[in-house]
């Protein structure tokens, strides 16, 4: 044999730079090779908290991000009219120039003309800063439209959410039971945990009406109807609770369910916690048989006594819980038909979960000891853990749905112990310890609080003293009481409306609002572009900001252009929603491995500037010379408190580094970068499990300036403040909601989880359910424009089930014109057996407008690729009293895409998918026509 | 034509789980970016974005949904690389002798100098392994990361192929699979590992880990005894209550 000698140790790289991912939400860290300064080649960093090691299709596909042709190359000033594409290149002083010619007279005389709005931006904690610096009360990410509902629902339930708020016990779990459509924020984590568990033989049941991904390689796939998962959990609920295999030592001991409730219909606190005078929940002790406060050393509270006191009977929740769910209502049988799953599957399932909560149930040899100062020997593990995607949370019945599954997760006993679910810090954290939302403005000065929170009753709403909304977006208000992310995909509508009133200047950051981040996009395209009487545009002034050539950019009259991910300073603070695992408290910074080879700057930077110039306090020095040179300087030198800022790493004590609280350490980025990019701080054994109600870890949160004194809670299956607002509804209190909405809330707003069908108005004849998600390999990112990543998914048919393709005479490749009550589009389709026989679905943002994102204008996202957004209107068919109500869950408006109902028809194939619009002219020409990215010799 | 070796040292290759693999495409992309800056010539694309993105991978993921006879259809996500096959046939069809199967330790390999583009290779795999690249027009293949996994500038844990170190669901094993004491040797026989098309006689020395069997949780009757009702109404469930609380 004559093999050729080949280098079998070339040089890998001549340096590697360690930071983190920007490719979607999870965050991982990456190894950036350089080789003659240019970015190689990119890697999973094996010491990151997050992704160890490995990294996803979208992380490898980032050098091809990092040299898109789409990147814009400098700041830009509209020329042509609003949605043509037409700029001119300006200089940055130029850009902030105009800004400030709009933005400061706005801010000395009406500071609400600002509607500041950012979207996948993972710097809210700094973005709010400075809008609250700049006095409007009109901020909020884009969680409004994504998954507040998930978010929400598991604050005010337990004190923290799934994704970034927590995770499975993947190393001591058995049974796993995924929820909902689409990727997941956790995008690495739930494939390494999923595999982990899968090779330890533990077993998954997925819940979704699609089986891809996840529920490809589930063990059981549960095809359930969209929008009823609330009803199957809650129907299991009722199995478990009438089997009695609950676990009541855990309800007693960490929830609400003894804590007892005014039972008199005629008190104006009925329905509320009976409190002792210094606002404590009160529960009987079954030791003493008398009230006592929840968290008295000792106490044993009762879930089953009550208590009658001044003539009214006080109840503990978990009687009005057992009222409640062991209704027939709840039964398998009632519920199988609107689930689409049999009565006895049902019951197996719930009797599954049960059995691996309670047979397979083990002790951890791990002495804690709990908030009433009773020391436990051991832990007791329960290995059942729930998950869940956005899918479930982005219905009108969302809220009460992630509800509902909490409250499983609870009656099982399973959240923060083994086995179970585990909060990552910051959280636990109630939503008593989030902030209210704030809306006093004074023109000229800063807003009086943070713009967003979690409301504790009608007091807390955002309204005017004329009861009209404070907000753009309506949040808080009657619509939408709990909206703690307030409502990005209102704006726009609210703003071309004049409701509640008209605004100047739209700010947004990384959020394609003409195109897939708008309900009603073709709307949406002519509310930016309308104009008035006097030729005017409605909405005058839009600053956008983003990295790329994206829809948004043609519909905005200056543009702030932001660097790549691997070009620029970000912090993933503690402050905002950190890297953490269940184990440990982590953050992370992002910083230039790579410098920009075009004018742009990083957003961040750009607001410090921005800042500076307008005289924002926060961001200029007494002198009134600028603050913070760039995001990097705020990174370093801010304090939100005395001794705690962005970065919790390698603050500076009296001794020397510390981590968490700790003064200004100059060097502290270096530090970072040193380390690999993120620092990590893991919680001490016998802290890690029981958070919210173990010592060890109240004690140590408080050590890293989590919060500032320990503060154990029970979980919320009963939430109070919703009883309040049903309280109003029903005419008690001065806050009272108009008429039109009274019964809505009294229906809605149940303090224990229930389930309703979303509204349906208008929506006869439309019998299909219609859903999308995004691919694994664009989950949360900007996919389409990616050279590798559209070579896997540069196409999106309509999935039909086999039932519909037969009954409609379709086959693969054949298209179809899909409508609903709002529009109609007209695609390809093509077969999938292992779907929902009702529900229909795409992939998501594939579609995109001709001359966006440097594609070519033929490009197939551009000419077969659509968008079901067209077919969903940020409000409801008209009803009888001619209102159109919001498309949004009631509770926390959160945007309900997923409650989408169609019709389907065969139709000839046209030319492209309908509907067509007109190319957008591209500030940045066209990608190359061929690549072969190899930057080493 | 160009032979084979008799015999390897090692059979080094894959083990893919399809029990667990999620259809991410994690490894296709970190494959395309280690091997675009490493071995050989870049792997190129054509009118990347334009209206017909093609471009060389040397790992791709196809996705299969498979209907059984009883129950609901699945979705099975396969990924497919070269297999260095004991007997390769791309090898053996090779004019040039370009192709080549390693002594030491079985990987196939494109000697790219020699490589004419004629194409044949392709024509000879069974599994579409092979791409030609359309820039250099050369032959591209999976090459197990020969440049890692002996390369002495990478960390020892790092030296295995990168669409393994990159696979978040853990689906994707290395080894020698000619040693039977391996932990993929191990591995294929607790799981009932297979050969893709055996039939074709090309020995392939990867292997797959076949998904378990799926929706196997029985549905119950109403009267199972794990759910047995403590009583039948709220009223009744409180009586319960209290004697199940005497107890805790």
């Amino acid at each position: 044999m004559n093999q050729p000698k080949i280098d079998l140790s070339p040089k890998v790289s001549d340096e590697i730079r360690k930071t983190t991912c920007y490719m979607c939400a999870c965050r991982c860290g990456i190894n950036v090779h350089l080789k003659d300064g240019q970015v190689a080649y990119i890697e999973g960093n094996r010491d990151h908290p997050v992704n160890k090691g490995v990294l996803c299709a979208k992380g490898s596909a980032g050098i091809m991000q990092h040299n898109a042709p789409s990147r814009l190359k400098a700041p830009l000033k509209r020329v042509g009219p609003r949605g043509s594409g037409e700029f001119e290149e300006i200089s940055w002083d130029e850009a902030y120039q105009i800004a400030a010619d709009w933005l400061e007279p706005i801010r000395n005389e009406n500071p609400e003309k600002l509607a500041f709005f950012t979207g996948r931006d993972q710097s809210q904690s700094f973005t709010s800063f400075w809008a609250q610096a700049f006095g409007t009360p009109n901020y909020a990410a884009h969680g409004g439209f994504c998954s507040v509902n998930m978010a929400a629902a598991g604050i005010y339930t337990m004190g923290g959410a799934f994704w970034e708020f927590g995770q499975p016990d993947w190393d001591h779990t058995k049974l796993f039971m995924l929820f909902g459509v689409a990727e997941d924020h956790d995008s690495n984590p739930i494939k390494m945990g999923i595999g982990k568990i899968k090779g330890r033989g533990a077993r998954v049941i997925g819940v979704n009406p699609i089986r891809t991904g996840y529920n490809a390689v589930a063990d059981d796939w549960v095809g359930i109807t969209p929008g009823t998962d609330g009803l199957f959990i809650l129907s299991m609920i009722h199995c478990l609770m009438k089997a009695g295999k609950i676990d009541l030592n855990y309800l007693a001991q960490y929830t609400d369910a003894p804590v007892l409730l005014n039972c008199d219909e005629k008190s104006t606190e009925y329905g509320l916690y009976l409190r002792d005078e210094n606002g404590k929940q009160l529960v009987i002790d079954r030791t003493t048989g008398k009230l006592a406060a929840f968290d008295k050393p000792g106490v044993r509270p009762d879930l089953s006594a009550t208590h009658r006191a001044k003539g009214i009977t006080h109840v503990p929740v978990f009687h009005n819980m057992a009222k409640l769910y062991l209704s027939d209502a709840y039964a398998p049988e009632a519920v199988t038909e609107r689930c689409g799953i049999s009565a006895k599957r049902i019951r197996a399932i719930a009797a599954e979960i049960g059995r691996v909560a309670f047979e397979e149930a083990f002790e951890l040899d791990q002495e804690w000891t709990d908030f009433r100062g009773e020391t436990h020997k051991t832990m007791t593990g329960r290995p059942v853990s729930f998950h869940a995607m956005r899918g479930i949370s982005a219905h009108a019945n969302g809220f009460q749905t992630c509800r509902a599954l909490h409250t499983l997760q609870i009656i099982l006993g399973t959240v923060e112990v083994p086995g179970g679910f585990r909060f990552k810090p910051p959280y636990p954290k109630p939503a008593t310890a989030h902030p209210k939302p704030h809306i006093g403005m004074t023109p000229g000065a800063p807003l009086n609080g943070p713009h967003l929170g979690f409301v504790q009753g009608p007091d807390d709403l955002a309204l005017k003293d004329d009861g009209t909304p404070a907000r753009i977006d309506k949040a808080f208000t009657w619509e939408n009481p709990m909206s703690s992310h307030g409502l990005m995909h209102m704006v726009i509508s609210n703003a071309h409306a004049g409701d509640p009133y008209k605004i100047d200047t739209l700010f947004m950051y990384m959020a394609n609002m003409s195109w897939n981040s708008s309900m009603n996009t073709g709307g949406v395209m002519e509310m930016l572009t309308d104009k008035d009487e006097n030729g005017e545009y409605v909405i005058p002034h839009i600053i956008y900001s983003d990295a790329y050539a994206s829809e948004m950019v043609a519909y905005s009259d200056l543009i702030l252009p932001d660097t790549t991910y691997l070009e620029r300073h970000d912090c993933i603070s503690l402050l905002d929603r950190p890297i953490c695992e269940a184990d440990a408290a982590a953050d992370a910074i992002r910083w230039p491995v790579v410098e920009p080879d075009r004018n742009v700057k990083g957003f961040q930077s750009a607001l410090c500037d921005l800042g500076a110039k307008l005289g924002l306090p926060g961001f200029v020095n007494d002198d009134g010379s600028q603050k913070y040179a760039d995001y990097a300087d705020y990174i370093t030198n801010h304090e939100r408190r005395p001794g705690i800022g962005p970065l919790a790493g390698w603050r500076l004590g009296e001794k020397g580094l510390q981590s968490g609280r700790g003064g200004v350490n100059a060097s502290q980025i270096d530090n970072y970068i040193d380390n690999g990019g993120f620092f990590v701080k893991h919680i001490p054994d016998g802290a890690q499990y029981y958070k919210p109600w173990n010592m060890k870890y109240q004690e140590w949160a408080v050590g890293m300036g989590l919060f500032d004194s320990p503060q154990p809670y029970l979980f919320s299956l009963y939430v109070e403040p919703m009883r309040k607002f049903q309280l109003a509804a029903e005419g008690h209190g001065e806050r009272q909601p108009p008429e039109h909405l009274r019964q809505r809330i009294k229906d809605t707003m149940s303090p224990l989880p229930i389930w309703y069908e979303t509204d349906q108005q208008g929506n006869e004849g439309f019998t299909i359910n219609a859903l999308t998600q995004r691919p694994m390999a664009m989950y949360h990112s900007w996919g389409s424009q990616n050279a590798w990543l559209r070579q896997l998914h540069g196409h999106n048919p309509l999935y039909l089930p086999t039932k519909l393709m037969r009954r409609n005479d379709l086959t693969d490749g054949d298209w179809a014109r899909v409508s609903s009550p709002h529009g109609e589009i007209t695609v390809p389709v093509m077969e999938m057996a292992a779907l929902n026989e009702n529900t229909v679905w795409t992939w998501n943002a594939i579609g995109k407008r001709k001359g966006a994102w440097a594609l070519d204008r033929d490009a197939p996202e551009a000419t077969k690729g659509f968008l079901l957004n067209h077919l969903i209107h940020e409000l409801l068919p008209p009803k009888a009293d001619g209102m159109r109500w919001a498309n949004s869950d009631p509770i926390t408006g959160q945007a309900a895409w997923f409650d989408l109902k169609v019709r389907i028809e065969k139709t000839v194939a046209p030319k492209e998918s309908r509907p067509e619009y007109p190319p957008i002219k591209s500030p940045v020409g066209q990608g190359p026509d061929t690549l072969a990215w190899k930057v080493g010799k | 034509m160009t032979t084979l070796p008799e015999q390897t040292d090692k059979k080094l290759g894959l083990v893919i789980d399809l029990d667990t693999c999620v259809g991410c495409h994690a490894c296709v992309i970190s494959c395309k970016g280690w091997n675009t800056e490493n071995y050989g010539a870049p792997l190129s694309d054509q009118d990347p974005y334009g209206a017909n993105p093609s471009g060389t991978f040397l790992n791709r993921v196809h996705s299969y949904e498979v209907q059984p006879d009883q129950g609901t259809a699945q979705l099975i996500h396969f990924p497919k690389s070269c297999l260095h096959c004991e007997d390769a046939p791309c090898v053996t069809v090779c004019p040039t002798g370009a192709s080549y199967k390693r002594v030491e330790d079985g990987i196939v390999l494109v000697n790219e100098s020699d490589c004419i583009g004629c194409g044949l290779c392709a024509w000879a795999c069974p599994y579409g392994a092979r791409e030609m690249d359309q820039e250099e027009k050369v032959m591209k293949k999976c090459t197990l990361c020969v440049d890692r996994i002996y390369n002495e500038n990478l960390p020892e844990i790092d030296r295995e192929p990168v669409c393994v170190r990159t696979c978040p669901a853990g689906a994707r094993h290395f080894g020698d699979l000619g040693d039977p004491n391996s932990a993929v040797s191990q591995l294929v026989k607790d799981r009932g590992g297979v050969d893709l098309m055996p039939e074709q006689g090309t020995k392939p020395v990867n292997k797959y880990l076949p998904p378990r069997p799926k929706d196997a949780l029985p549905e119950i009757d109403v009267l199972a005894p794990y759910l047995d009702p403590v009583i039948g109404e709220p009223k009744g469930f409180l009586g319960w209550l209290d004697k199940a609380l005497e107890k805790i």
